[in-house]
């Protein structure tokens, strides 16, 4: 398969909800010359199992991440305070499963 | 019953053949979402003409009229679909017509076909064949994305470059003569009017012209004259291409009868 569209047209994320899923899963990523047909694409390549009710397109470029050089910086602070997690209340059985 | 069930595989022809001819480009797409949508565009037209051979089967109620039977072992002039939908995807542009097809192709016929297709299975949601009504309400919903998917790329590819106008144009400019058929008269469809299993294509053209016209205008193509020799598949009488599109369909299927896999 040729694909001059790889360089020509811009990067596409796709987020897909599920009809039990409450919110939009990021499920990939395609290239589209705009946002409709990103949308129609995105319906045959990521739907076609009925996977979906709903989808976002979002593009590639607008996606500001946090670069992996930060991860230690940023995320293993975290690691050490289990007292976060609220798993050290008794909850009363009326309130059941949560 | 004859008339309607010429009239049912009429319909189911039409969606087996382009079915079959937009399977071509399976691992072939001019990318990979593209292959994607027309894997799916055929599927979605097999899936129609097998509920309708179904139907076929289940009037013929002879025991052994199945949907393998009508797609795999009938001749060429057995076969009801336009002639629109059997020949290659090439034009005067393309060198060869096996081998080379041309997207704008696909895509000028599929939008042509899918066009008159929203508008047949709407009125066909009140057959009085209640299951072809249940059939058409299925087919309509898949036919109205046929159609949004082909629009949207006879305008990009019109209103894009040079290269692609003039390839979308060609293509337009080679199709648009064989959509003459979808208006003639012929005896299956005039008996299916009358007993209002069937619609009279006649009262849908002006919808149908009003929808291409919209889409030629907006992808700043021009409508070619639909003149010139009035192609006669739905009777039968079919061009040099179908024979080899049914060579490709029905040979496996000939060679190892009710085989399965």
């Amino acid at each position: 398969m040729s694909t001059p569209a790889l360089k020509e047209w811009p990067l596409w994320e796709v987020f897909v909800r599920s009809k039990q899923g409450l919110e939009h899963k990021h499920c990939g990523s395609l290239h589209a010359a705009d946002a409709p047909q990103a949308l129609q694409m995105a319906r045959d390549v990521y739907t076609r199992r009925q996977e979906g009710v709903s989808i976002w397109v979002v593009p590639s470029a607008s996606i500001s991440a946090s670069a992996p050089e930060d991860k230690d910086a940023m995320f293993d602070p975290s690691a050490d305070k289990i007292y976060r997690h609220p798993t050290f209340y008794d909850i009363p059985d009326e309130v059941g499963h949560m | 019953m004859a008339a309607h069930e010429q009239y049912l595989l009429h319909l189911a022809d039409n969606a087996l053949i382009l079915g079959q001819r937009n399977a071509e480009w399976c691992g072939h797409g001019p990318v990979l979402e593209e292959d994607l949508a027309l894997a799916n565009n055929s599927l979605d037209l097999i899936g129609q003409a097998r509920l309708l051979y179904q139907r076929v089967g289940a009037l013929r109620n002879d025991g052994k009229t199945s949907e393998d039977l009508l797609a795999y072992f009938r001749n060429e002039p057995e076969f009801r679909n336009y002639t629109l939908l059997e020949i290659a995807h090439s034009t005067a542009l393309t060198p060869t017509a096996a081998g080379d097809r041309d997207y704008a192709v696909t895509i000028a016929r599929n939008f042509l076909f899918s066009a008159l297709m929203v508008l047949v299975w709407d009125a066909l949601k009140t057959s009085t064949d209640q299951e072809l009504a249940a059939i058409a309400s299925k087919s309509l919903k898949e036919a109205q994305y046929h159609l949004r998917h082909s629009r949207d790329w006879l305008i990009k590819l019109g209103d894009g470059t040079d290269v692609s106008h003039a390839r979308m144009q060609a293509a337009l400019d080679h199709l648009m003569p064989y959509t003459q058929e979808f208006w003639t008269p012929s005896p299956m469809e005039a008996a299916a009017v009358r007993t209002g299993a069937g619609v009279d294509n006649k009262t849908l053209q002006a919808s149908w012209n009003a929808i291409v016209d919209e889409a030629i205008a907006e992808a700043t193509l021009k409508r070619p004259a639909a003149g010139g020799y009035v192609t006669t598949g739905k009777l039968g009488v079919h061009s040099e291409h179908m024979g080899f599109v049914l060579a490709e369909m029905q040979s496996l299927a000939r060679a190892h009868p009710e085989a399965v896999w």
